[in-house]
């Protein structure tokens, strides 16, 4: 009982991670492709916040005065702010290409695109 | 200054890029990247001569001691990947001037050389740094520009190639990230050197277990191992033809180094193949790798796939001698890393030759190619026998050192599958040669008869790179000599 | 512009006037209190930008660019990633490693204060461009 209840944030994090996974492999559709990526990429932040945790550790922030609270570990939430930008850096070149795919193609749904291309002649 | 060579060879691309962008313009950006590369090439070589006669060079970053702070870590094997990176990249910067021109809009030149020099600093920055979390920022940085680079090809379909490769880079990068984070979890650490340390102590067993599969299956996607190569074909296919040969020669050789760093440095040797028998992963792969995919290339009449779907195979050479966890077979693997750069950078240069004056790299379709462009074709001869593997070429030094490692080790069978894939080499490199020199042209025009060759700026560097290999080939010790240092300090740990 | 006749949404236009001092205000607040608490270059960015996107949204994005040309958030990108080169290259420059802020000043602590200063400056002005050019590029496609 206790694995599954006093670990509940880990397993908030494989669903979320699952599900972004199956997303992402079995939607067509490339915008939605995106969105499971996000939601993985969102799991790892998660994860990282989690084994920072400390119970009952706040934010660690100098106080003046002898005595120190417990602070939680700071060095994941800044890994993972560098990871949050990485994110939001690969999501926005990724519906860059998007935007530019629906240019071309004049469709976003993977299959579609696929039957476009065995159409075309080779390079 | 001296000993700030580190921190300048990653600092001068990275700060060159925005340089790019305030120019807006083409010749201009060229020059810088060049430059900065040229740099970059500069402070590797002095780095490579500092690692290879004093010893080990550790910088500070920030000032910041080790564990609590990022440093850079150069051995004998980082330093030779930089030389080797920042050496390809300089050579096809050259020869991109020209291609470029003939591939990618004029307005969007700057962009192409910016993306290009945060692409080779982000490669830089994985190889240098001693930092596990540095190398996943640093993977970013070089899979973002990456995507750019592709997704610039003139062909429609090099969007979805690059979109592709986006979902599986960041898949395989996010992957990393996981293994990383449970490292950290395991170890309370980041440094490479510390991690290493602590592993063999750590409480948590399972969760360095976790990080380990994490690591391995992220790093063989993005160095595209053979069942995880599925993002690489059309990437090299569509993407313009000079990043294709900066790819092919630097990417998937970074990655192999940092599966290289991880599996040897930090997990170390007893523990990843020792322990968990790595090689009972990576040698299926790759053996079903370098067998499969040149059979896959030998039916491609693309030059560009074909060459795509060889250069797996010959990851898969590589990743054979990495498994074999012996000297030997990991000097073998480390020397087939350098050679096989420099003989597919030359031969994605020649195809590049090829579609600048021709328009297309289709080979059934090719007519009086050896007329028409006599140096190229000479060019991808050459080359192609390097990839082969005949003696005299730089091939023949790889693949004989990981024959000759495998036999040690008394696997006979994958020597002789060894051998089955270099023949399918010798057909499919064959059936180009082929229709080079003796396909007749069939339209009978005589005005095409002329020679029509690629301009000096891309023949010379390509040439560059041949007479390199051919150098590397005749004098097979210095290379050898130095992926054997490289191996002795990776099997010995950090 | 059909898309927001300026009869239309008056009450959101009002609001919006109201508050973008205060967004761009927290924006600057987060900036440069950065170094005493909590906050920094990213966030700071990220909030100033909003300022910009929430004038696009409303007024239309012909107005937002008539303020903040593409051409200035292009210097802005550049300036600020150059201004976090800058400080690695003048701690190299003054005998310490890379973004080793001890060098920058007589007395190291001041140092360091100056050192994040900057680089938590170049931070906060290329997040701004970029947040607020990746807006422009993705809402100027429609009407191009």
């Amino acid at each position: 009982m206790e694995k599954i209840a006093g670990l509940y944030s880990y397993w908030v994090v494989v669903v979320l991670m699952m599900a972004g996974l199956y997303i992402m492999i079995a939607r067509y559709n490339l915008v939605k492709k995106i969105i499971g990526l996000g939601l993985f990429q969102t799991s790892i932040f998660y994860l990282y916040i989690t084994m920072g945790k400390v119970s009952g550790g706040t934010a660690p922030i100098l106080v003046h005065g002898d005595v120190q609270p417990v602070f939680s570990n700071p060095v994941p939430h800044v890994l993972i702010l560098t990871a949050i930008v990485v994110g939001v850096a690969t999501s926005a070149v990724a519906l860059a290409l998007i935007v530019r795919i629906y240019e071309e193609f004049g469709s976003i749904e993977a299959d579609e695109i696929a039957i476009i291309e065995a159409q075309e002649p080779e390079a | 200054m001296y000993e700030q060579l580190p921190a300048l060879m990653i600092l001068v691309p990275f700060t060159a890029a925005p340089v790019c962008v305030v120019f807006r313009h083409a010749l201009a950006s060229w020059v810088i990247a060049l430059a900065a590369s040229l740099f970059s090439l500069f402070a590797a070589w002095q780095v490579l001569e500092h690692v290879r006669t004093v010893g080990i060079i550790r910088y500070k970053v920030g000032g910041w001691a080790a564990p609590s702070g990022i440093e850079y870590y150069i051995d004998t094997l980082n330093a030779s990947v930089l030389l080797l990176v920042s050496g390809i990249s300089c050579i096809v910067l050259v020869y991109a001037y020209r291609s470029v021109i003939k591939q990618v809009p004029l307005a969007k030149h700057y962009l192409f050389y910016t993306a290009w020099l945060m692409c080779m600093s982000g490669l830089l920055g994985i190889v240098i740094t001693g930092d596990a979390f540095n190398v996943f920022v640093f993977l970013e940085v070089s899979s973002l520009a990456t995507y750019m680079l592709i997704s610039m090809g003139s062909d429609r379909r090099a969007l979805t190639a690059s979109f592709r490769y986006l979902i599986m880079g960041s898949v395989g990068a996010s992957f990393i990230l996981i293994g990383i984070g449970f490292l950290y979890a395991a170890t309370g650490t980041l440094n490479m050197i510390d991690i290493s340390e602590r592993i063999p102590n750590s409480e948590s067993q399972r969760a360095v277990l976790v990080a380990f599969s994490f690591i391995c299956i992220g790093v063989m996607i993005k160095a595209a191992i053979f069942p995880l190569h599925a993002w690489l074909a059309n990437a090299y296919t569509y993407a313009p033809v000079a990043v294709t040969a900066f790819l092919a020669g630097t990417a998937t050789k970074v990655s192999l180094y940092v599966l290289l760093r991880f599996f040897f440095s930090i997990f170390g040797y007893e523990y990843s193949f020792g322990q968990l028998l790595l090689n009972g992963v990576l040698l299926p792969a790759a053996v079903a790798g370098f067998i499969l995919m040149s059979l896959v290339a030998v039916y491609q009449t693309d030059l560009r796939r074909m060459l795509a779907y060889s250069s797996v195979a010959q990851l898969g050479y590589i990743v054979a001698g990495i498994s074999l966890a012996s000297q030997a077979g990991l000097t073998a693997g480390i020397v087939h890393i350098l050679n096989h750069a420099l003989v597919k950078s030359a031969l994605f240069m020649a195809v590049g030759c090829i579609i600048y004056q021709v328009g297309h790299a289709h080979r059934p379709s090719f007519d009086d190619l050896f007329k028409r462009m006599p140096f190229t074709c000479i060019a991808f001869i050459i080359a192609g026998l390097g990839l082969i593997g005949v003696p005299l070429t730089v091939g023949f030094i790889s693949k004989f050192a990981l024959i000759e490692a495998s036999m040690d080790r008394g696997w006979w069978l994958i020597a002789a599958l060894i051998l089955v894939s270099s023949l399918m080499a010798v057909v499919y490199i064959g059936r180009v040669v082929e229709v080079m020199l003796f396909r007749q042209s069939r339209t009978s025009t005589p005005e095409v008869s002329g020679m029509s060759e690629a301009p000096l700026s891309m023949l010379a560097p390509m040439y560059l790179l041949i007479v390199i290999g051919l150098y590397f080939g005749i004098n097979g010790d210095a290379t050898l000599s130095l992926a054997g240092e490289a191996a002795e300090q990776l099997l010995g740990g950090f | 512009m059909k898309l927001y006749p300026r009869q239309r949404h008056r009450v959101l236009q009002v609001v919006t006037k109201l508050i973008i001092p205060f967004v761009m205000m927290f924006g600057l607040y987060v900036q440069f209190h950065g170094d005493y608490g909590p906050g920094g270059g990213f966030q700071a960015g990220v909030i100033f930008s909003t300022a910009f996107i929430l004038h696009g949204l409303i007024f239309g994005l012909q107005r937002t660019r008539a303020v903040l040309s593409p051409a200035i958030l292009r210097i802005m990108m550049c300036a600020g990633l150059l201004l976090y080169c800058g400080t690695g290259i003048v701690t190299i420059l003054l005998g310490g490693n890379l973004l080793d802020y001890n060098v920058l000043a007589h007395d190291p602590l001041h140092g360091q204060h100056w050192g994040i200063f900057t680089v938590e400056l170049g931070v906060g002005i290329t997040v701004t461009g970029v947040m607020i050019s990746l807006f422009y590029n993705f809402a100027s496609r429609r009407s191009d």
